[in-house]
């Protein structure tokens, strides 16, 4: 009972966060995003939201506190379904390898992502530093659309772009993941940008300070 | 009747001269880099193919252009601190005097300040105030070097403090000071504005605007066209290494619009626009380009933007459009 009550949804469970001994960065958060469902979050910049993303995709384990995905703890052994977007793509993939292997990391995408992103055939056989940003960024959102995913943090995916490549990419980005069901949690500044894309806000200043509903 | 007459066409005269006195002027600018590709093939890149900006004092001019566009290479051109393997050709004229390599040399750091993109351009060993100070030529330099602090929001305590310790939003904030510390009349800002929240934004634009104030120029390049709409009083719009348009940013408010396709794709796509994409990239800087170099994807192309280059022209007051039709 207790299983399906949290069925299809992530949820952040009492997550607390510190850098070493440091002081904490975030007490207590409480969290879930839907199936399906786009939540913005906005904040202030080094308030500890990156540190979230972080977390949510499995590259840091909490200080305290759990997350569950779709109703399970998940260990460290499988393809993870949560999967992180950087704000830098130049940052996020390996500067040697041809953007094929780069995009293989995924196993078994759909070819029609390709289509869908604005991604030509002909890049796959380049090495990043013959790409710019914007392309880069294309080739780190369709990595993250392998078949085992089930939710994406999408942490200022578009804010080092123009307008026009922004607009462009999150129409993409908005049809994929509507297509199959994903959740997604869209970190950014610009809360325009989010009213724009998202199915509900949430401002993280108010996410860290909400009281502890457990003690 | 006579005598006010003549006094009132010299004004207008001096008007005229204080107009076409520009700080900074820049005219056909090209870049091209050449490199060695595959065998012994010689590649010639061309970041920039047909530049156009001028600027007066206390004016925010902004450059507007996609990320990857080549703008920050603008900024180095105009410095001379572009790679050795590029070559540069068109007229820059700095206070109507030509702008040749020796007086570049002599103006950087002096006449002419960068503010670059990366925070990690300061000295990383030596304490953030005496990088400021470095700035000033009078005596009691650590006393203005703290008022300074002081008017951009700068805690006295970083004075000793290496740029290890310092946020990036801090950085941003000495380079200010750095500005306002120095006596250089012609400031470029490449994309000060990266990864700032919407706080930090408005605080690092009143003090640009503040720099303005104090009669210098201040040319910023950046990709967000929404932070330039709040303090250029010019903007060019860049686009496939060419100035396709010089709006005037109190026009352009009023008009609702800009005049260019390019401009106008690039407004229509903001969020609170209308969010609108269109199909379209950069072309490749190895292109050759015949024609407009948005005719591909501009939806009121017609036969001769493919096969004729439009050139700049002035429309009104100073405003500039790359466009047969606009």
């Amino acid at each position: 009972m207790e299983k399906w009550l949290g069925a299809f949804m992530l949820e952040l469970k009492n997550i607390s966060f510190r850098y070493n001994r440091s002081k904490w960065l975030f007490k207590h958060v409480n969290l879930a995003i839907g199936q399906g469902e786009i939540v913005g979050m906005y904040g202030k910049s080094g308030s500890g939201k990156t540190t979230l993303a972080k977390i949510m995709a499995n590259y840091l384990s909490p200080a305290e506190g759990e997350i569950l995905i779709d109703g399970e703890k998940m260990n460290n052994e499988k393809y993870y379904p949560v999967q992180l977007i950087w704000q830098h793509p130049e940052k996020a993939i390996n500067p040697n390898w041809k953007l094929s292997t780069i995009i293989d990391e995924a196993e078994g995408l759909n070819e029609e992502i390709f289509s869908l992103l604005g991604i030509q055939k002909e890049w796959l056989n380049r090495r990043p530093h013959e790409l710019s940003g914007g392309e880069l960024q294309r080739f780190c959102i369709a990595r993250a659309f392998g078949p085992n995913t089930r939710y994406i943090v999408a942490d200022e995916i578009t804010s080092m772009f123009d307008a026009l490549t922004q607009a462009q990419i999150w129409h993409a980005f908005i049809k994929l993941v509507k297509e199959r069901n994903i959740g997604v949690l869209a970190i950014s500044h610009h809360i325009p940008l989010l009213e724009k894309i998202s199915d509900r806000l949430i401002d993280f200043n108010k996410l860290k300070s909400c009281p502890n509903i457990t003690n | 009747m006579n005598i006010v007459y003549k006094f009132r066409d010299e004004t207008n005269e001096e008007i005229e001269k204080i107009k076409s006195n520009f700080l900074l002027e820049v005219n056909h600018l090209s870049l091209t880099i050449e490199r060695v590709g595959k065998g012994s093939d010689v590649e010639h890149l061309h970041v920039i193919r047909d530049f156009h900006l001028n600027i007066h004092q206390g004016e925010v001019v902004a450059i507007v252009g996609a990320s990857g566009s080549g703008k920050s290479l603008l900024a180095d051109a105009i410095l001379g601190i572009h790679p050795k393997n590029s070559l540069i050709e068109g007229n820059i004229k700095y206070e109507n005097q030509p702008l040749t390599e020796k007086r570049k040399k002599r103006l950087r750091g002096n006449d002419i300040l960068l503010i670059p993109q990366m925070t990690n351009a300061l000295d990383p060993l030596m304490k953030a105030g005496k990088q400021v100070e470095s700035f000033i030529k009078q005596k009691n330099k650590q006393k203005i070097v703290k008022d300074i602090f002081q008017k951009v929001g700068l805690d006295p305590a970083v004075y000793h403090q290496i740029p290890s310790t310092l946020s990036g939003g801090m950085i941003r904030r000495i380079f200010i000071a750095m500005a306002l510390a120095s006596k250089v009349k012609l400031i470029i800002a490449d994309e000060p504005t990266n990864g700032l929240d919407a706080e930090a934004l408005d605080e690092l634009l009143f003090q640009l605007k503040m720099l303005a104030n104090d009669n210098r120029g201040i040319v910023m390049i950046t990709h967000d066209l929404e932070a330039a709409m709040k303090i250029a009083d010019k903007i060019a719009v860049f686009y496939a290494g060419e100035t396709v348009e010089i709006a005037d940013r109190k026009n352009v408010r009023k008009a609702g619009k800009f005049r260019h396709p390019y401009s106008r794709a690039l407004w229509n796509a903001l969020p609170q626009n209308g969010f609108v994409p269109i199909e379209c990239s950069q072309p490749s800087p190895a292109e050759e380009i015949i024609g407009c170099s948005f005719a591909s994807y501009c939806p009121e192309a017609t036969k001769r933007c493919g096969t004729e280059k439009p050139e700049l022209r002035e429309v009104e007051n100073g405003e500039m459009v790359r466009c047969f039709y606009a």
